[in-house]
């Protein structure tokens, strides 16, 4: 009884001092090793009088649990400290910099006609496209701009054959004139691409880009004109109210023609689209002309529609604040990255056009 | 079209406010475009008299004068006028204000160290007239009251400055945009007529118009006035050509100019005695010359409409006169022109000899026909007024007569178009202003157009003018219906718009640059083709369309690499063109690394960008696209613009159907001739309309979804093999030992140098083997591992390595 006391006695207090993992090994073994002294314990069992057996085997299991409980307890505790030692010896600087990483970006005219492409796509245009190179037929002729129409004077055309017969696009429109001349009535497209003008300043530069649009159908007319181009200036710039004015113009292949004007004022330096008392023009538009429509073999007796053109690059610079239209082609790294979109903002009716 | 509403009010009966005017134009599209105020500019310049003038000390032109400048306050002015004398009354513009003839503001200065305040005037800095010797003299009885007053006593009205659309002749006279107003409601349109006239004598010049093919001028009318004396003009007939920025001449020039101004009559004036004999209008013969009224001289061409006399050319007609007949001071006897000409033939010729006139902006775009009496009586009564002299009879040449246009319109049209109704007593009022000639059946009305409207000639013409009239704002919106018919995009646009954000994502910006370039940087990237030239470039460096994506790319780069950006991604995606007809173009997107990689990384160690960095970008673009890795083919036939050893060109399939891109580093002759400095430039194309569109959607290619949970195995080999055998095949050969068992091959060593042959390499790689139906046996991946040793032996000549 006083030999399992003493064992019990000793060997809770060696645990207790400062002991690593091969210490505790040391002591397991020496109490339940092979010879350990619990073990050696138990095998006395057997020569011990059966009164006593039953009693003297309890108190060995309990000695021997809280034992191998303590053991089990310290042994946890010294691995906790070792790994938290090794770990101590692991700590890095968490604030170094991250590897690198690129930032790709979509040019804001790309964005733009995407964000043009969802609007129109919503109300049922499809996307057409046309060709840079053009004939003087369907830039300018068709569009019922005749040869020496002074019209042809405000589009400042690049020419590449003395005939002037190739010419790149001034604008959009011939699309206009090829959807028509191949397809059958009735048309809802837009045609977003680059258009040419031998012209350049800070409002000006020879590449711009253009949408037209056009809708032809039975019974359009110019109430659906305004209809839609309100609705398109309202979503594309985000707002729920838009101050627009239509205003009597002229192109050849319209008529009525109308430029169409927006409300803004400067707030801090900053322009504000569709209130205020300053009118920016945006967009030019009208009926389609119907000697349009007969250079294209539709029946202007039986169809009728609109069309408009609009800026890209004036689009985007008013809702993005960008003011000189050349940085738009300069290619400037760091201006590609201000202006420029993660590609993984792709304008969509349900996410909204922009962040 | 320069117009004041002072102006305005010779043809406008209005109270209404200047602003109302302005809204109203834009309104009615006779679009603002500028607004100047010249009054208070004006204001600034009032009468003085100079007390004493007394000589400068250091100048022997120069003279200091006291002026009395009103209100008992005198400056002193320094002045170099010679007529400058005690007691003359002029006019002083004191420092602030702003001198008309050349905008320079004046201030406070020192001249030859004495200080000015202000200055004297003359006629020519005021714009009064061309007289610049000596300072204006102002009449003593007239103006000695008036010291310290304003000189322009009433206010100018302000410049308006409108922009007329091509298609509005008739507003290029102060009239047209009078009657204009009216008809919209602003003010009661003032019903011009020209006095009656004595006609004193039947002397003529004769005129012909000759018999020509295509004859550019159709009337021809002509007044003579005797006995004139040519003077400066009035001051109401130079102010109002001042209001309006034009240059007062003399009174002849100043009658023809106002009339133009004022009716949209172009008129020229002729001296009549420089003319020898008659006026012949015929069309040029090669080669003629004539000096214009610009003191050009212009080498003609077969077919021009000229003016001319027995001595030769007087004129373009419609155009610009010439010098020989022109009016001065001295012109005793004047004949006044007032014609008509073809404007297609006024355009053809001013285009070709690039003359620009207010007469031939006029004439282009369609003068009244009617108006070639009412400007010459205009015209002869003035100068008569001003320049006294007979009038003689007037003389019009006609070879064909004007015929009145017809339309007959029906009222609704104008709902079918505008969308809301218009009542027909509003048509007709408005019509009627407007000068129409109604008659009217009902809905139809038959209409007679104003002979100063060749725009209007259909039905079409009518509907805009009432719309315009009445108001563009009574539009009534018709919202949208959101309906979709048809997809938005077709497959290729969708591919385009995928392809830009895939690049994009991999870390390229995206530029735009110009569809033209440079010839000389073209000629870099061009295969073969012919130049595309613009025959009119905006500069002689952006001379061609460009025949590949790369030249403004690399263009651009420098610029970026000149900043000192140094590991750079760019892109584009656009128009490349390999001929001058329409539709000769395809879409091509080109990216580009320059520079490092983990440049002055702490953690990497920075690397060259090589040509497996965009290799990658190409691939993983097109397997995102939805491709097929294991179907590309690469070889290394690339343009002459890529390195030869270090270049690639890619297919979507074996089959070698079209190019689907290139990839690879510049070549070193044109980095030194571009002069781009970089340590490595990497460069890809994938041509967009060589992708093969599949007409399934990406949805309906998947394959049957199948996977196999069978052990897999590894096995690992090396070969030494020919140092120009392509990898691409030996891995083909690997695959194709076994095409059920062998799922992967991927290469991890490439190795030349000690311990391998100088023409071989050595290729270490490693062979995922699964089944679908079994695990495999020992014995089974022996046997394979066998077979592809065999096979690669056989088929390449390599050797495995021990």
């Amino acid at each position: 009884m006083s030999d399992l006391k003493k064992i019990k006695d000793d060997f809770l207090l060696k645990l207790k001092s400062k002991t690593n993992l091969s210490e505790l090994n040391q002591i397991k073994l020496d109490l339940f090793g092979n010879e350990g002294l619990i073990t050696s314990q138990f095998k006395k069992i057997g020569s011990i009088p059966d009164s006593e057996k039953k009693k003297f085997a309890t108190d060995l299991n309990l000695i021997k649990d809280e034992l191998n409980s303590v053991i089990n307890q310290k042994t946890k505790e010294l691995e906790i400290d070792q790994i938290n030692s090794k770990l101590e010896k692991e700590k890095i600087d968490v604030t170094l910099p991250e590897r690198g990483f690129l930032r790709g970006k979509v040019h804001p005219v790309s964005q733009t006609i995407d964000e043009i492409s969802s609007i129109f796509s919503e109300i049922g245009f499809s996307v057409e496209e046309g060709p840079d190179v053009e004939n003087e037929y369907n830039n300018f002729t068709a569009l019922n701009t005749p040869d020496n129409h002074p019209a042809r004077d405000m589009h400042d055309t690049f020419y590449l054959d003395v005939n002037k017969e190739k010419l790149l696009r001034t604008h959009t429109s011939p699309v206009q004139i090829r959807t028509m001349m191949n397809g059958k009535a009735p048309f809802k497209i837009i045609a977003p691409g680059r258009t040419y003008r031998s012209d350049s300043d800070q409002t000006h530069s020879p590449m711009f880009h253009q949408v037209e649009g056009l809708h032809i159908d039975k019974n359009i007319n110019m109430g659906h004109l305004k209809g839609c181009l309100n609705y398109f200036i309202k979503e594309f710039f985000e707002v729920d109210k838009i101050k627009m004015r239509f205003r009597p113009s002229h192109f050849p292949f319209t008529e009525p023609s109308a430029e169409v004007d927006i409300g803004y004022e400067i707030k801090d330096g900053k322009i504000s689209i569709g209130e205020g008392d300053k009118w920016l023009e945006i967009l030019g538009c009208g009926m389609v002309h119907p000697n349009v429509l007969k250079n294209v073999k539709v029946d202007p007796k039986k169809y009728q529609g609109y069309a408009f053109g609009i800026g890209i690059d004036r689009l985007a610079m008013l809702k993005y604040g960008i003011n000189d239209l050349r940085s738009f082609f300069e290619c400037d790294y760091r201006w590609l990255n201000h202006y420029g979109f993660d590609p993984i903002d792709v304008p969509t009716n349900y996410r909204g056009l922009s962040r | 079209m320069k117009i004041t509403y002072d102006w305005l009010k010779d043809h406008l009966q209005t109270n209404n406010s200047e602003k109302l005017l302005l809204s109203k134009l834009t309104d009615i599209g006779l679009e603002v475009e500028r607004i100047e105020d010249t009054s208070t500019d004006l204001d600034k310049f009032i009468i003085a008299k100079i007390v004493k003038v007394k000589k400068h000390p250091n100048a022997d032109r120069l003279k200091v004068c006291n002026v009395d400048i009103g209100n008992e306050e005198i400056v002193e002015v320094v002045c170099g006028a010679s007529n400058a004398k005690d007691g003359l009354l002029t006019i002083y513009a004191p420092p602030g204000a702003i001198i008309p003839k050349n905008n320079m503001k004046l201030s406070v200065t020192k001249i030859r160290n004495v200080t000015s305040y202000g200055m004297l005037c003359s006629e020519a800095e005021l714009n009064l007239s061309n007289e610049s010797e000596g300072i204006i003299e102002l009449e003593k009885n007239k103006h000695d009251k008036k010291i310290g007053k304003k000189y322009f006593g009433k206010k100018p009205s302000k410049l308006i400055d409108l922009s007329i659309t091509p298609n509005r002749p008739d507003c290029l006279g102060v009239i047209g945009i009078a009657r204009d107003l009216s008809a919209a409601g602003f003010g009661k349109f003032k019903v011009y007529k020209n006095k009656s006239v004595n006609f004193k004598g039947n002397n003529k010049i004769n005129v012909k118009i000759s018999k020509e093919k295509n004859q550019g001028c159709l009337a021809f009318g002509s007044c003579l006035i005797k006995n004139v004396k040519n003077v400066e003009s009035p001051a109401w007939l130079k102010d109002k050509l001042i209001s309006v920025g034009q240059k007062p001449i003399s009174a002849i020039v100043d009658v023809t100019n106002y009339i133009m101004l004022d009716l949209n009559r172009p008129l020229h004036a002729y001296d009549a005695d420089k003319i020898n004999k008659g006026i012949t209008v015929r069309n040029s013969k090669n080669g003629e010359k004539f000096k214009a009224l610009n003191n050009k001289e212009y080498k003609l061409s077969e077919g021009m409409c000229v003016i001319s006399d027995n001595s030769g050319v007087l004129g373009l007609g419609g155009i610009i006169g010439g010098t020989t007949t022109g009016t001065e001071f001295s012109t005793k006897n004047v004949l006044i022109e007032s014609a008509y000409f073809n404007p297609r033939s006024i355009r053809k010729t001013s285009k070709l000899l690039n003359i620009d006139t207010d007469a031939k902006y006029r004439f282009e775009r369609g003068i009244d026909p009617l108006s070639i009496e009412k400007g010459l009586i205009r015209a002869a009564q003035l100068i008569k007024e001003i320049c006294g002299g007979d009038i003689n009879k007037i003389d019009i040449q006609n070879i064909t007569k004007y015929k009145d246009t017809h339309i007959k319109f029906d009222i609704n049209s104008f709902y079918k178009i505008a969308g809301f109704e218009l009542s027909k007593k509003v048509v007709v009022k408005i019509l009627s202003n407007l000068g129409f000639g109604i008659k009217s059946n009902k809905e139809i009305l038959k209409l007679k157009v104003p002979s100063w409207r060749p725009d209007i000639t259909q039905e079409i013409d009518i509907v805009e003018e009432l719309m315009r009239i009445y108001g563009y704002d009574k539009i009534q919106q018709i919202e949208p219906i959101k309906d979709r018919r048809k997809p938005t995009l077709n497959k290729t646009q969708k591919l385009f718009h995928f392809l830009q954000r895939a690049v994009a994502a991999k870390g390229y910006r995206e530029v735009i640059t110009w569809s033209f370039t440079d010839s000389k940087v073209n000629d870099l990237f061009k295969s073969n083709s012919k130049d595309i030239e613009i025959i009119n470039p905006i500069s002689s460096d952006l001379n061609v369309l460009r025949s590949s994506i790369l030249s403004n790319l690399i263009f651009n780069l420098n610029k970026n690499l000149n900043r000192d950006f140094k590991d750079l991604l760019l892109f584009e995606i656009g128009p490349v063109f390999y001929g001058s007809n329409p539709g000769e173009q395809e879409t091509v997107i080109g990216g580009l690394r320059s520079g490092k990689i983990d440049r002055l990384s702490w953690i990497e160690k920075e690397r060259n960008v090589d040509i497996f960095d965009v290799k990658r970008d190409v691939f993983q673009t097109l397997v995102e696209v939805g491709y097929d890795r294991s179907k590309f083919f690469v070889d290394d036939k690339t343009p002459n613009y890529y390195h030869p050893g270090k270049s690639g060109r890619v297919f979507l399939n074996k089959g070698k159907d079209k190019v689907a891109a290139y990839f690879g580093e510049i070549h070193p002759t044109i980095i030194k001739k571009m002069n781009i400095k970089t340590e490595s430039l990497m460069v890809f194309e994938i041509f967009l309309d060589n992708l093969k569109e599949t007409k399934r959607s990406l949805k309906d290619q998947k394959t049957k979804y199948s996977i196999s949970d069978f052990q897999k195995s590894e096995r690992d080999f090396a070969f030494i093999i020919d140092k120009n055998f392509d990898t691409q095949a030996l891995i083909d050969i690997i695959f194709n030992t076994d095409k059920e068992l062998i799922k992967d091959v991927n290469i991890f060593d490439v190795y030349e140098g000690e311990k391998i042959p100088n023409d071989k390499k050595s290729i270490a790689l490693n062979v995922n083997i699964q089944s679908m139906h079994k695990p495999l046996k020992e014995t089974d991946l022996e046997k394979l591992n066998n077979l592809i040793i065999i096979n690669v032996e056989k088929k390449t000549g390599a050797k495995i390595r021990s």
